[in-house]
């Protein structure tokens, strides 16, 4: 009998480890560490070539500072998982970090990464909802750095202005789809994932409402929230979305509008430049325009991602440096220009070089600046997942729009109590 | 046996045993202490997060009885279940092709073992586009089913995709199987007048079975400890595809490591209770090394 109990425990020993490694928190906080000397900065693959770009003239101009590369995994979950594990086991080797927009109240509330000192920056030189992502509870603790919102892509040979409203896109829809073979109206991030919160809270928002007022309690009780929903449920109905819209991720929504099989899509800024790349079978006849809303132009979900210094660095003067060194205004623009990912300083939005590089840049400000971040949370997984688990059936029509609502008011009005 | 060389035995394993303890005792131990813990739960007044852990006994495994985990035990189960049982009777069903070809035996045998050798992440990427709306699935049916979405569609999508994957796994073991039993035994048979049939029921089958059993109860934990497939192919959260692995995954991924423990610990006592029926059904043989050297002693 031994041994087929060994090799059960074996087997299953790689989940009791994974259980197991949450061990060693608690414990006191760390002051120092404010020294000067080498640091790492931990960032993510997409963005290699332009960091790169911009650590090589801080290193070529600090010897005695250099700064290290630590390029972390493609997807969120890893890059999270990664830099978690080493709070929790208070390593040194992470000095400066990237975290996504949504991570900054949970690494806040941790402690894991250390307070900036309100002058850090200056809110003029930022879209304001970017600095909003890198606070928690009034306080700065991260440097906004990279931002980006929804925007609509139209096929501008079939269009000739761009809707503002969700009804003028039906009309248009209306007029040139009976003329295109196999071509639905619209496309969005629908699939039960991360872009389904950013979907519903944009929905939501672009008929006038808001996923949590401004104390930060959930008003999805309200027409306006219900509106919104509505959107997208009616939409699916109706086949202004198509059936297989609710499969969508960023590369189907992508798919579909090269293949000609939408009139519109939403989806972030990095579509443009493979939309309209010479390969793409619709290039240059695709525009964007700032998402349309019920009444008006619509409101966005704010992506993006801000850099933090690790409250267990050891050399937190030069981390602190090199920060305002990565996002002053000229290192931004070396790095925009090699890195589509749109960045959060106010002024490179007119700038003319780089406008002429992404032209989508004027829609995208505006698009940010009536933009809104996804709900503030130290458990946002929590938060995210009740989101998805409320809307998705609603997409179905396993549950009526009213029944999602209501049933998500409570779990996140539980959620957010804590 | 003399007392001296029992010392000796016990001296020459304690390298063994000693990684044993650690990489096997000692994360099971502390799973199970974990799973009586909370930590980082409630916020204080300026919205840290409160540190420490806290006991509380048993509460964590409250889940047990609660719709999301009840569900995950039974995706996993009927996902042991289903692929088990397809990939037994296509592995077998391999194994005899490849034991039969005379011609291009190796061609074959390494068409078939394909699936077996790509990783899983990558096959669950590739049956993802399989799969899609607009993808070969739908196209051979002539249907537009969303295989991706929650619903059984999404649970049949992942047996087929692990059945093309695994059946290999269990073809390649019972191969092994077939190649040591004897010609003679067949030509016995054709003498005596067997069909091809009975052939297989009182001959192969009976001689293929320990290697069959062996590879079974691979299959058997594999299975239970599904993760990467539905994770990769139908993607995270969705619960019609959440394994138990998955949602232990979940579970530490919100740093819930409390409730994580608990149901790895779980998941354990599962696994080892349907290896223990499986080998008292069926796995005699497996312990028959162990006790015919008993008898002798």
């Amino acid at each position: 009998m031994t041994r087929p109990l060994m090799l059960t425990g074996a087997l299953t020993l790689a989940l009791a480890a994974t259980a197991a490694c949450g061990g060693g928190g608690g414990g006191d906080q760390t002051a120092a560490g404010d020294g000067r000397g080498p640091i790492t900065f931990t960032d993510t693959q997409s963005h290699e070539e332009a960091s790169r770009k911009v650590i090589d003239a801080w290193n070529a101009a600090h010897p005695d500072e250099k700064v290290t590369l630590d390029i972390q995994p493609k997807d969120a979950d890893s890059q999270r998982q990664r830099l978690i594990n080493n709070a929790q086991t208070k390593s040194d080797a992470m000095d400066v970090i990237m975290l996504d927009a949504v991570w900054t109240a949970e690494f806040a509330a941790n402690r894991w990464v250390d307070e900036l000192p309100a002058d850090t920056v200056k809110a003029d030189d930022l879209l304001a909802p970017t600095l909003e992502t890198a606070e928690y509870r009034g306080k700065l603790y991260a440097m906004p750095w990279l931002t980006g919102t929804g925007l609509l892509y139209y096929r501008k040979d079939l269009v000739d202005k761009a809707p503002t409203t969700w009804a003028e896109m039906k009309d248009t829809c209306d007029k040139v789809l009976p003329k295109q073979k196999g071509m639905s109206c619209y496309a969005g991030l629908l699939d039960k994932y991360e872009g389904l919160t950013v979907s519903f809270a944009e929905a939501v928002q672009s008929a006038g409402g808001t996923v949590l007022d401004d104390s930060g309690t959930p008003t999805l009780e309200t027409d306006v929230a219900k509106a919104g929903l509505n959107f997208l449920v009616d939409g699916l109905k109706s086949g202004l979305i198509p059936k297989e819209g609710i499969t969508f991720k960023e590369d189907e929504v992508k798919n579909a509008l090269q293949t000609g099989k939408v009139l519109f899509a939403r989806s972030w800024a990095s579509l443009y430049g493979t939309a309209n790349a010479p390969d793409s079978p619709v290039t240059g006849k695709v525009d964007v325009a700032p998402i349309p809303g019920l009444d008006g132009p619509g409101s966005g979900t704010l992506g993006g991602a801000n850099l933090a210094i690790s409250a267990f660095s050891k050399h937190k003067a030069t981390a602190r440096d090199f920060l305002a060194f990565f996002t002053a205004g000229e290192q931004m623009k070396t790095w925009a220009t090699i890195n589509s990912t749109p960045v959060a300083r106010t002024g490179l939005y007119d700038d003319q070089d780089l406008i002429a590089k992404y032209p989508y840049l004027p829609s995208l400000k505006e698009g940010v600046l009536k933009a809104k971040a996804r709900p503030v949370a130290v458990k946002y997984g929590d938060v995210t997942s009740a989101i998805q688990n409320a809307v998705y059936p609603a997409l179905t029509g396993e549950v009526t729009p009213d029944q999602a609502l209501s049933g998500l008011q409570q779990q996140l009005s539980g959620l957010l109590k804590q | 046996m003399r007392r001296g060389s029992r010392w000796f035995a016990a001296l020459m394993i304690s390298p063994t045993l000693l990684v044993l303890v650690l990489v096997v005792l000692y994360p099971l131990l502390a799973a199970a202490r974990e799973s009586m813990y909370v930590r980082g739960e409630g916020l204080d007044a300026d919205g840290f997060v409160v540190e420490g852990e806290r006991f509380v006994g048993v509460a964590n495994y409250a889940g047990l009885v609660g719709e999301r985990f009840v569900n995950a035990f039974a995706n996993t189960t009927v996902f042991t279940l289903a692929t088990v049982a397809v990939e037994t009777v296509l592995g077998v069903a391999m194994a005899l092709v490849m034991h039969g070809v005379l011609r291009g035996r190796g061609l074959v045998r390494a068409s078939i073992l394909i699936p077996w050798a790509v990783p899983t992440a990558i096959s669950g990427l590739m049956w993802r586009w399989v799969f899609q709306a607009d993808g070969v699935a739908n196209a051979i049916i002539g249907q537009k089913i969303l295989w991706t979405t929650e619903g059984v569609q999404a649970k049949l999508a992942v047996i087929i995709a692990d059945t093309w994957k695994t059946a290999p796994f269990i073809g390649l073991l019972v191969l092994a199987g077939l190649q040591i039993i004897p010609d003679m035994v067949y030509e016995a048979a054709k003498v005596d007048g067997a069909s091809a049939w009975q052939t297989f029921w009182r001959i192969t089958l009976p001689l293929v079975k320990p290697a069959l059993v062996v590879a079974v109860l691979f299959r058997i934990l594999q299975a239970l400890a599904m993760f990467d497939l539905p994770f990769v192919m139908i993607g995270r959260g969705k619960f019609s595809v959440e394994t138990l692995s998955a949602l232990i995954w979940d579970e530490a991924t919100q740093l819930r490591y409390g409730p994580a423990a608990a149901y790895g610990i779980v998941l354990i006592a599962y696994v080892s209770v349907i290896v223990f029926v499986f080998v008292r059904l069926l796995g005699a043989d497996l312990l028959a090394d162990a006790r015919s050297r008993k008898e002798r002693a």
